[in-house]
């Protein structure tokens, strides 16, 4: 039951990252990505991170999602690959160099199935784990990331600012 | 329950995926989302490791990385529409200005 429903939502994600790398549109592109990102959100529920899953949902579907639509929507003469592509020959070499990456990974994961880890302790799963990791652990980290969300909130307004003068 | 490694072949599987999009799209915002399935790849990867090793310091890892994707994201397209503004076309090929 547990391996089908794996099967089935890996299926949809690679699926979906098939058709934001090969589909020319970048609207089609952007809705694959939000597929994908509901996938592999699923997939963190059958791990047991349920507020992963949820915060993928409402920080990635959500806000970058709705960022890129944003963009896309202001950039819209230029979203379209329709000139024939100058460098179609060293392109096509990304292909080769995807499977070759593919292939050093899969040795990587399988080698670290071969050295099985001992079995862990039963993992104190779900929500409160995580929150008492985040605010004793890693609290530094975690109040450093309020101060680079407040960069990069001033850095996309000085960016965006149109120049007067 | 599906065995922790087919998450991580899924993740290896994403992550290449990924890398093919950067190489292969001319169009920066699609690059963009190339990166960000990459990440997610990392992601289900972290969490796949915790998972086994019963602890949840690989979600913790993951929330860090979802902050820094979404700062990144709000940095770069301001970019993205910043050179867009400037050029009026938008192609990852016109930008060799700063190539060695």
């Amino acid at each position: 039951m547990g391996t089908v429903a794996f099967v089935l939502i890996a299926g949809i994600a690679v699926g979906s990252a098939l058709g934001l790398v090969f589909k020319r549109n970048p609207i089609h592109a952007a809705l694959f990505l939000v597929v994908n990102l509901g996938a592999v959100a699923v997939l963190y529920l059958t791990l047991g991170a349920e507020f992963l899953a949820v915060a993928q949902i409402a920080v990635y579907a959500g806000a970058i999602m709705v960022l890129f639509l944003f963009a896309i929507f202001v950039l819209i003469p230029a979203r379209e690959e329709t000139t024939p592509d100058p460098r179609r020959s060293y392109r096509i070499l990304a292909l080769p160099v995807g499977a070759a990456l593919l292939g050093v990974l899969g040795f990587v994961v399988a080698a670290s199935v071969r050295a099985q880890a001992p079995p862990a302790p039963a993992a104190p799963d779900g929500v409160e784990a995580i929150a008492r990791l985040l605010f004793t652990d890693y609290l530094f980290p975690f109040e450093v990331t309020s101060v680079l969300l407040l960069a990069a909130m001033v850095g996309a307004l000085l960016l965006s600012r149109r120049r007067e003068g | 329950m599906a065995p922790d490694s087919w998450y991580l072949a899924l993740s290896a599987v994403l992550f290449a995926i990924g890398v093919v999009g950067v190489i292969v799209r001319r169009n920066p915002l699609v690059i963009f989302m190339s990166i960000e399935l990459m990440l997610n790849a990392a992601n289900v990867a972290f969490v796949a490791f915790g998972h086994r090793h019963g602890s949840a310091d690989g979600q913790a890892i993951v929330f860090f990385v979802m902050a820094v994707a979404a700062a990144e994201v709000a940095v770069g397209l301001a970019i993205i529409v910043a050179i867009f503004r400037l050029r009026h076309r938008l192609s990852v090929d016109d930008l060799s200005l700063m190539r060695w």
